[in-house]
């Protein structure tokens, strides 16, 4: 049946163009952002817009030369990677308790701790605020490490139990008969075997962290302020310089793209906890 | 009980507490502070003159127009965001689920969003897209011959809708994309033989194992798009007028712009009783694609 199936290659290819058109679609405006980061100020405002032009460099020099890409992206990765230093510290242990030494009430405190999620931001704000300003933490980089890790630890929790679950527990009970202690237990045996999985939880925990912006707009201003604030700043009407906006936008989001792309696979799961695979 | 045992518990206590006490003090503190706050007349200009002032912020927060105006637009944005990256992810995923050419960087495009920070797609989108004088959208528009649309001044809602339905569409594509990967293709080509049309295996093969990720999908938006500030904040900052003001952006303007803590707090609480009711209607709708495993 030759027929039959010229019909359904022209179907394939109908689909795989439609497929590019609509991902080409979706893509457009990370595109565009790139595109418009390398061209002039003047280039970025014309009508029609240009898509031929020589690009310049200028936009990432200038944000470089004036050095405040640099002390925003420090405060990014400082607080982002601090949060997920705290989070996993205190994370990583608590998971090992649910998942190798569970008790009655393992399976209600851990949905106690994602219902802590359903609590809104702006339901916290105003004592959260009242107590930065209270211990002089406001603009500090000390107190958005402690929010970001204390508004991830449950997803980090839930993630990396959903990950020990799957550590087979004779090799755990092997290194105590063996006379391993609790710390040895965990850095010598679960560590090493579950490093992927810690991996992805760290790494959606960065992500998460580096593109917040509620509190970081809200309890910084300069100081502390990671790149979150430093873009919204250019939303203010004075701050019409929309090459050099595209070229912030993009080095601040390109890491963290990257890094998604990478990832993928296991942020579904994190993301829902193993519920879908 | 036994030796192993009472060792196993000491050991399951030592490391559980330290992230239980601190998630209790994260809850505990600031909420008993904002239920204390939200009895008080305080506002942050005028501290000393605070008074005792019962349910009079909750009366005053409940009754204003402000506030059933940012409940409604609250429920519209959620609603309608969650509507559009549902039916649009369930289309895409299938639509890039067979083999073709590229399908690997297809499907790095279409998650890419979901890494964009909300500041950056926000200001992206109101700047070099939505434009009305040197936008792409304003572009595209006179090419066809049409006036361009002024978004944010004609549109405000549809606008922020848009921009947040693109960040959270990938969210979606990559659950579905994922779970269709585990479908059981034999049964599909099974039922192809049979004669079905590609229609009738998408509704009764393809949904039906997609009803769990779907499930999935809305809870998790919906905790987010309940707190949606950044792309608010950086496009309309809640207007024109209060056209785009949600809750959290009532309850920001309220402590941050105008320091009234009182009844900030109150709305604060408002916005949490809010979040815990969608959440309990999500669980009883979807509850049970989300039990059976």
């Amino acid at each position: 049946m030759p027929n039959l199936k010229q019909r359904r290659r022209a179907a394939e290819t109908l689909r795989a163009i439609l497929a590019w058109l609509v991902a080409l679609v979706v893509f457009f405006p990370i595109f565009w952002m790139v595109v418009t980061s390398f061209k002039t100020e003047l280039g970025a405002f014309t009508m029609p817009p240009e898509f031929l032009f020589t690009p310049t460099l200028e936009n990432y020099r200038e944000i470089m030369e004036r050095n405040d890409y640099l002390h925003f992206a420090w405060n990014s990765l400082v607080t982002s990677g601090g949060a997920t230093i705290v989070g996993m510290l205190v994370a990583v242990p608590a998971a090992y308790a649910f998942s190798f030494h569970p008790s009655r009430r393992t399976q209600g405190i851990l949905t106690w701790m994602l219902s802590t999620k359903m609590l809104p931001a702006v339901g916290v704000l105003v004592p959260i605020y009242l107590i930065a300003r209270q211990l002089d933490l406001l603009d500090s980089r000390i107190a958005l490490i402690v929010i970001f890790a204390l508004s991830n630890l449950p997803i980090m929790v839930w993630m990396i139990y959903t990950y020990f679950r799957d550590v087979p527990r004779d090799i755990l009970e092997a290194a105590r008969m063996d006379g391993a202690t609790l710390l040895q237990e965990m850095t010598r045996v679960l560590l090493p075997v579950s490093r992927g999985g810690l991996a992805s939880t760290a790494l959606l925990s960065l992500i998460l962290n580096w593109n917040e912006a509620f509190w970081s707009l809200n309890l910084t201003t300069t100081k502390a302020a990671p790149l979150s604030a430093l873009v919204a700043s250019f939303s203010s009407p004075q701050g019409l310089f929309w090459a050099k906006l595209s070229a912030i936008s993009t080095l601040a989001c390109a890491p963290i793209v990257l890094l998604g792309w990478a990832s993928q696979k296991q942020l579904v799961r994190g993301l829902t906890f193993g519920a879908v695979k | 009980m036994s030796e192993v045992a009472r060792e196993s518990r000491r050991a399951g206590r030592l490391t559980a507490s330290p992230a239980i006490l601190l998630l209790l003090v994260w809850m505990i503190v600031p909420l008993a502070m904002t239920l204390y706050f939200s009895t008080q007349n305080y506002v942050l200009l005028d501290p000393d003159n605070r008074s005792f002032a019962g349910l009079e912020n909750f009366s005053y927060f409940l009754s204003s127009d402000s506030f059933l105006n940012s409940l409604w637009v609250t429920l519209k944005l959620v609603g309608s965001v969650l509507a559009i990256t549902v039916v649009l992810g369930v289309l895409i995923s299938v639509l890039v689920d067979a083999q073709f050419p590229g399908q690997g960087v297809v499907r790095m495009m279409l998650i890419s969003p979901f890494f964009i920070m909300p500041t950056v797609s926000a200001l992206v989108w109101k700047n070099l897209l939505m434009n009305p004088v040197s936008g792409l959208f304003a572009w595209l528009f006179q090419l066809v011959g049409l006036t361009p649309i002024n978004w944010f001044s004609d549109w405000p809602l549809l606008s922020v809708v848009t921009i947040v339905s693109w960040e959270w569409l990938p969210f979606a594509i990559l659950i579905f994309v994922t779970s269709l990967q585990s479908m059981d293709q034999e049964q599909k080509e099974a039922a192809q033989m049979d004669g079905a049309t590609p229609v009738s295996v998408f509704r009764y093969l393809t949904l039906p194992h997609l009803a769990r990720p779907i499930a999935v999908v809305v809870m998790v938006e919906a905790i987010f798009l309940l707190n949606i500030f950044a792309e608010i904040f950086t496009t309309t900052s809640g207007g024109p007028g209060d056209a785009t003001t949600n809750v959290p952006y009532l309850v920001y303007t309220q402590a941050l712009l105008e320091f009234d803590v009182g009844t900030a707090s109150a709305g604060g609480l408002v916005a949490v009783v809010l979040a815990n009711v969608v959440a309990a209607v999500l669980l009883k709708v979807f509850g049970k694609s989300l039990t059976q495993a």
